[in-house]
């Protein structure tokens, strides 16, 4: 959602003289990308949304407002699991697709970029399971504020993987529809950033959220 | 960042049409220039300020005398807490934004921001929450919990359960009311931080990249620092608060219970995350004004910045121990003793980058040549202004003094001083600095003069006064109050000082309106400035330069205007100096990013996904649907179209 190079530094691709076209060769100042910049820009954001939210889900952690069978004892370890080995095993398709398209295998490219949206998809569809599973169960937005906090983060979490797998799909749309050729692998990469950030936090919410209970819980 | 030829976008994703018009009201909706979005946001912000301005008078009439009946209970709630509202959100961080927009790219030697339509995105959902945030008056009414909006008195619980004064009577009814007045204030800061998060990015990403050749970090501009470190404080501190709101709108329309001690959550959670943003959120005020009187100060001195690496560096202090204060404002929670010395010592400490910087203001006056134009008035007011709030400030610092001065009057002159006195007189100042940069024309100086020692006279007799009335006892956010307590005489007179603000701020707009077309012509360098925005003409021409300028060094403009002699001095090149003819011919072979309907139009889906949540059921969902579509398809519309035309 960006605008294109044509916008950088000079800001003119069609360059007036020959002093200003040698300058833009060297088109920003850091060397770097103005879209590559802006997406560390806002993953340093990113982190602080995660860290508040699960800083509220530490706090409150075991305030389940006289329903202590709304626990984390609902949890279905080995499930959850299983989702998040292949959300993390998606960031792999990433790379692969972003080699793939760096080498200029469109054909490479549009298999490993679908295998990720569909691996996010997945991990996606057992996160709807799982909530539906534990309202079922009587764990709701307002039972407790550790239920509460526990929705609220993993919601937000899902839809950045949504918006994630939305762009993933474009991707592929595009490379289907022959608009997304090797010079556009830039692209490809800072979405692919993206999608890694996604998956990296994923792992701390996951060990905040699963693996500490249940290892206080076998103690 | 989806970077697509321009021909393969023009197969079928166009949805609507490149947008033609160079004049006019459809030019200034689909603009990405940089300049344009600045002259917009400043406008929005004068408008604003204005409405809260107007917020702030009825308030006084109301406290102009005891026992007043001028405004209810209810309605003196909601208009302090827009007033507050609207001063923090609608113009302090866009007003930063104003002068960030259309100063730090000519500042640069950029031709623009790096993402010029995710510019104009940023102005555009900054208006659109100001629209859903006014809503209320059409609705339940505006939000009236304070600008903090503290839980229990946020939540579910809300200030009226029986449904006394909201409801008529009614317990449900009252429950209604506020959950809209609290969806608005949840939602709307919500919007409005998209907003400025955008910007933050895309200012961050044009002062790193964008860069003229030879403009190192360290020959940047105050200002430019200054946005630099405002951008990284919005880009940290939005997220914390974007929680919260989050968690907030949950609590109210969802029943979660986030901040509700009766389920077990916890209103000290809204405290810290709130005064987390907060406290970063003074700074993101203030240092705007600070890099604007840092250009102002040398320019009337003809003196160089005093200290220039010693001034950066205390901005950056000041951008970090910004972190490590916030529970200053929450010393009277019961937080227990070593929480409370921790947070004192630490406010203390960033007071001294503080001081580093009055000084070094301080030191470029020193012997210099001073001219007291109406610019360096408002400069030197703001220093002398900002001064007294921060002392006033490290008195806040001293816990067992915080005490007795916490919800009183005290902390209102307080913090009025630091961002009145320093924001509003800084921005002021820039005002009639620039005014000749953006208008091609000189405001007029008698009448600036006048606008100063009129405000100066009219600001102290407000927020000096008040000083005394808390240090007597007067609270904070009480609606009225009875005789006798010995607060009537200073009340009646802080009424009239807020209606000499008025008249002068009303003397600020005439200035302006009138100086459009009848200000003396300014030329491309009135003040004899330093710095690049003044090399190019008055007002700039759409792509700022015509050719990028080499720096090579700080102050460059003023290195060009003077040359070096054989014994060392500096003596004064004749006028058109090395590098200071402009050429204004051949600009059509500049390309520029063109205009587009889709930032403004992905901005009016936003606040239709706000109102959704005032029903319920079918209603809500296909709200939500029309207003996400809206959005995410002006998004995608966006993402294909390219920022500029081939062969344009």
């Amino acid at each position: 959602m960006a605008d294109t190079a044509s916008s950088s530094a000079g800001g003119t691709p069609a360059a007036v003289t020959t002093a200003e076209a040698s300058r833009e060769v060297h088109s920003t100042s850091l060397g770097l990308s103005n879209e590559k910049l802006a997406m560390w820009t806002l993953l340093g954001s990113e982190c602080l949304f995660f860290g508040a939210l699960i800083s509220a889900y530490l706090v409150y952690y075991g305030r389940y407002n006289g329903l202590p069978e709304i626990s984390p004892a609902l949890f279905d370890i080995p499930f959850t699991s299983v989702s998040t080995f292949v959300l993390l095993m998606s960031s792999l398709g990433m790379v692969l697709a972003l080699a793939a398209i760096q080498r200029g295998d469109d054909r490479d490219f549009r298999i490993w970029i679908l295998a990720t949206a569909m691996m996010g998809t997945v991990f996606l569809s057992g996160q709807i399971y799982e909530f539906t599973v534990f309202v079922n169960e009587g764990m709701r937005l307002d039972t407790s504020p550790f239920a509460a906090s526990f929705y609220v983060l993993t919601g937000f979490h899902g839809i950045h993987v949504t918006v994630g797998v939305l762009m993933l799909i474009t991707l592929w749309s595009r490379s289907m529809t022959g608009n997304l050729t090797s010079e556009h692998s830039d692209v490809v990469e800072n979405i692919g950033l993206y999608w890694h950030f996604v998956d990296i936090v994923w792992i701390v919410i996951f060990t905040a959220i699963y693996l500490i209970p249940y290892e206080q819980a076998r103690l | 960042m989806t970077a697509v030829p321009a021909d393969s976008a023009s197969q079928g994703l166009r949805i609507l049409k490149r947008p033609k018009a160079e004049t006019g009201l459809w030019s200034w909706v689909t603009t990405t220039d940089h300049k344009k979005i600045g002259v917009m946001y400043f406008l929005a912000t004068m408008f604003f300020f204005v409405v809260a301005g107007i917020e702030a008078l009825l308030l006084r009439v109301q406290l102009a005398v005891p026992d007043n009946n001028f405004l209810s209970p209810d309605l003196y709630n909601q208009l302090y807490t827009m007033h507050g509202v609207t001063m923090v959100f609608f113009v302090g961080i866009p007003l930063g934004a104003a002068f960030f927009n259309y100063i730090m790219p000519l500042q640069i030697g950029a031709r623009d921001v790096a993402f010029p339509r995710l510019n104009a995105f940023s102005f555009w959902v900054f208006v659109a929450a100001g629209v859903f945030m006014y809503s209320g008056v059409l609705l339940n009414g505006l939000p009236n919990g304070g600008w903090f909006n503290y839980a229990p008195l946020s939540t579910t619980v809300g200030p009226d359960p029986s449904g006394y004064t909201l409801g008529g009577g009614s317990a449900e009814l009252a429950s209604q009311v506020h959950m809209g007045r609290m969806l608005l204030y949840s939602v709307g800061l919500q919007i409005a931080g998209i907003a400025t998060l955008a910007a933050a990015v895309n200012f961050i990403v044009t002062i790193l990249n964008m860069r003229a050749p030879g403009m190192t970090l360290m020959r940047m501009p105050i200002f430019v620092w200054m946005t630099l470190i405002v951008a990284f404080l919005l880009l940290f501190a939005l997220p914390v608060i974007g929680i919260a709101l989050w968690q907030l709108l949950f609590d109210v329309r969802f029943g979660a219970g986030f901040f509700n001690p009766s389920v077990g959550g916890d209103p000290m959670l809204w405290e810290h995350m709130f005064w987390l943003f907060g406290h970063p959120e003074v700074y993101i005020l203030i240092l705007p004004a600070f890099g604007i009187i840092s250009e102002i100060i040398p320019t009337f001195s003809r003196k160089p910045i005093f200290g220039y690496t010693a001034m950066v560096f205390a901005g950056i202090a000041i951008g970090f121990l910004g972190w490590g204060v916030w529970a200053h404002h929450m010393f009277a929670t019961g937080m227990g003793p070593v929480a409370n010395t921790a947070f004192g010592l630490t406010t203390m400490t960033i007071a001294v980058p503080t001081g580093v910087k009055i000084f070094n203001w301080i030191g470029t006056m020193w012997g210099g040549k001073l001219r007291l134009t109406t610019p360096m008035l408002f400069a030197i007011g703001t220093v002398a202004m900002f001064t007294i709030g921060g002392l006033s400030g490290v008195t806040h610092a001293v816990v067992p003094t915080n005490y007795q001065q916490t919800d009183s009057y005290y902390v209102v002159a307080h913090f009025h001083y630091v961002l009145f006195g320093g924001l509003v007189f800084g921005a002021i100042g820039g005002f009639y600095y620039w005014y000749p940069k953006v208008t091609g024309r000189l405001m007029n100086e008698t009448l600036g003069k006048i606008n100063f020692w009129t405000l100066i006279v009219g600001f102290n007799l407000t927020f000096g006064l008040m000083h005394f009335l808390g240090l007597w006892g007067m609270p904070r956010r009480i609606d009225t109050y009875a005789s006798g307590f010995g607060w009537d005489t200073l009340n009646l007179i802080i009424t009239v000082g807020a209606f000499i603000i008025a008249g002068s701020i009303l003397l600020l707009v005439i200035n302006m309106a009138v100086s459009v077309r009848r200000g003396k012509l300014a030329g491309d360098d009135p003040w004899d400035a330093r710095t690049l925005e003044w090399m190019t003409s008055s007002p700039p021409k759409h792509y700022n330069f015509r050719e990028i300028p080499q720096i090579s060094a700080r102050d460059e403009l003023w290195h060009r205007k003077h040359a070096v002699t054989e014994d060392g001095a500096y003596i004064r090149v004749p006028a058109g100096g090395a590098g200071l003819v402009v050429d204004h011919d051949h600009e059509s072979d500049i390309h520029m990013p063109d205009p587009s309907f889709y930032p403004a139009l992905s901005a009016v889906g936003m606040p239709i996904m706000g109102w959704a949540l005032f029903t319920s059921g079918a209603a809500m969902i296909v709200m939500l649907a029309v207003g996400s579509i809206i959005t995410v398809g002006s998004l995608f519309a966006w993402a294909f179209e390219p920022s500029a035309e081939e062969g344009h």
